[in-house]
């Protein structure tokens, strides 16, 4: 079965089973191209943010121009009141990104592929979200739902249709980032495999094809984790300035 | 056989992704939730630990390095440009001297040469004192001298015609009377002798 293009997102155990009462929490692929996503992480910015020299070197340049992208990112998009939840975006900016860099590695796994991991991330940001918004507003947050100029018989349709639109959310997020980091991977192998199966005369064309699909899945891994943050600031800035 | 299908099928799915995803659920691992749990309290914790590690200990300090460097920049820019601002008041200061000296070269000269122009004209007074003095009484001189003329030759004459007389004659004549004759003629011939 190592031609299905799905096994390379199956999820094994490594090591032994450990259990806390009835739930499964053993160690597994899946965590441990985590913990080396977060590890990887923390060591570049813990190298690019350990010397302060006025010429940056490299590592130290590639920590603080990713700061400096981030906080624009954030200070466009939510404006300064988002500067509390600057280490939270910036924590989850990365760890996508990285997670979806390290799935373009070959025999690696991508962990972001998982539609689990990246619905607890989505339900996290929207239940933070959500939570945000209440404390700042209070039940003046509801009013997110009634958009201002709207004729009154529109009214119902329209805050059924902003409820509904607001509570796809931590959907339409988790499964944005799924959908594209599976359907790349899946299409990747598939056309790994037409060169095997093709052989030497005809595997010259999906190689080509390879190649290119490689490339654009690398600005697919940028990109979605890009989105991924963009999308958390675009709610966060519906938390903190209600201006519908 | 049945792989091949199996491929086409896949193949088919990137054109048509939605019917695959309901006809493909049962193949996907991503829906198997016999290790969601485990994801879930793997994920929490990596990213727990991530984004604690970041917010108290990393991210400070990338901030802190770049608002010291972003201060130290623009002490940098302050200073030179205070540096600039002095060099320049130098300049102008040098180029003060400068004119001041300048200005005080040329008085000197101008003094100078006053005071030589001066002296000259004085000596040349003095000298041209001098050589007028000198000329006066050259000429007075000669005034005098053609003024005593007329006589002293009368006077000679006189004498010569008396010794003259006396000696073609051999007797005393009365000077008086030969003075009279020379005066007489003298003053008769005076004018075609003595020019003026």
């Amino acid at each position: 079965m190592a031609a299905n293009p799905m096994t390379q997102f199956d999820v094994y155990r490594i090591g032994p089973e450990i259990k806390i009462g009835a739930f499964d929490i053993s160690f597994t692929n899946a965590s441990l191209f985590m913990i080396i996503s977060s590890a990887a992480i923390l060591l570049i910015f813990n190298i690019g943010s350990k010397k302060n020299s006025l010429l940056p070197n490299k590592i130290q340049l590639l920590a603080e121009l990713s700061y400096t992208f981030v906080s624009k990112m954030i200070n466009d998009t939510a404006g300064s009141k988002a500067k509390p939840y600057f280490a939270f975006i910036f924590s989850l900016f990365m760890f996508v990104l990285f997670c979806n860099m390290f799935g373009m590695i070959p025999y690696t796994f991508t962990v972001t592929s998982h539609i689990i991991v990246t619905f607890v991330l989505a339900s996290f940001i929207f239940i933070g979200v959500t939570v945000i918004g209440f404390i700042k507003h209070g039940f003046g947050y509801l009013k997110l739902f009634v958009p201002s100029g709207v004729p009154a018989v529109l009214l119902p349709l329209i805050v059924v249709i902003e409820i509904i639109s607001y509570l796809s959310r931590p959907v339409s997020l988790s499964v944005r980032l799924f959908a594209n980091m599976m359907a790349g991977h899946t299409m990747m192998k598939v056309f790994g495999g037409f060169v095997i199966s093709l052989g030497i005369i005809g595997g010259w064309l999906p190689l080509s094809f390879s190649v290119a699909l490689t490339g654009l899945e690398i600005l697919v891994a940028f990109l979605q984790a890009y989105v991924f943050a963009i999308l958390t600031c675009i709610y966060l800035n519906d938390a903190l300035n209600l201006h519908h | 056989m049945i792989q091949k299908i199996y491929f086409q099928s896949i193949f088919f799915s990137f054109l048509f992704f939605k019917e695959v995803f309901a006809a493909e659920s049962g193949g996907m691992p991503q829906l198997n939730p016999e290790f969601w749990v485990s994801q879930i309290f793997w994920l929490i914790l990596t990213f727990g630990i991530l984004y604690i590690v970041l917010s108290k200990l990393i991210l400070p300090k990338i901030s802190n390095n770049l608002e010291s460097r972003k201060s130290q920049i623009l002490e940098n820019i302050e200073a030179a440009e205070k540096q600039r601002e002095d060099s320049e008041s130098k300049l102008k200061e040098y180029e003060k001297i400068i004119s001041k000296s300048k200005l005080e070269a040329k008085n000197i000269f101008n003094q100078a040469r006053e005071k030589a122009l001066k002296d000259i004209n004085n000596k040349r007074e003095i000298l041209d004192k001098q050589i007028d003095d000198e000329i006066n009484k050259a000429e007075q001189e000669i005034l005098a001298f053609r003024k005593n003329a007329p006589e002293k030759i009368n006077k000679i004459a006189i004498e010569t015609s008396s010794e003259l007389i006396q000696k073609l004659i051999g007797t005393d004549v009365n000077s008086s009377s030969i003075s009279a004759i020379v005066d007489d003629l003298s003053r008769k011939n005076g004018d075609k002798y003595y020019g003026n």
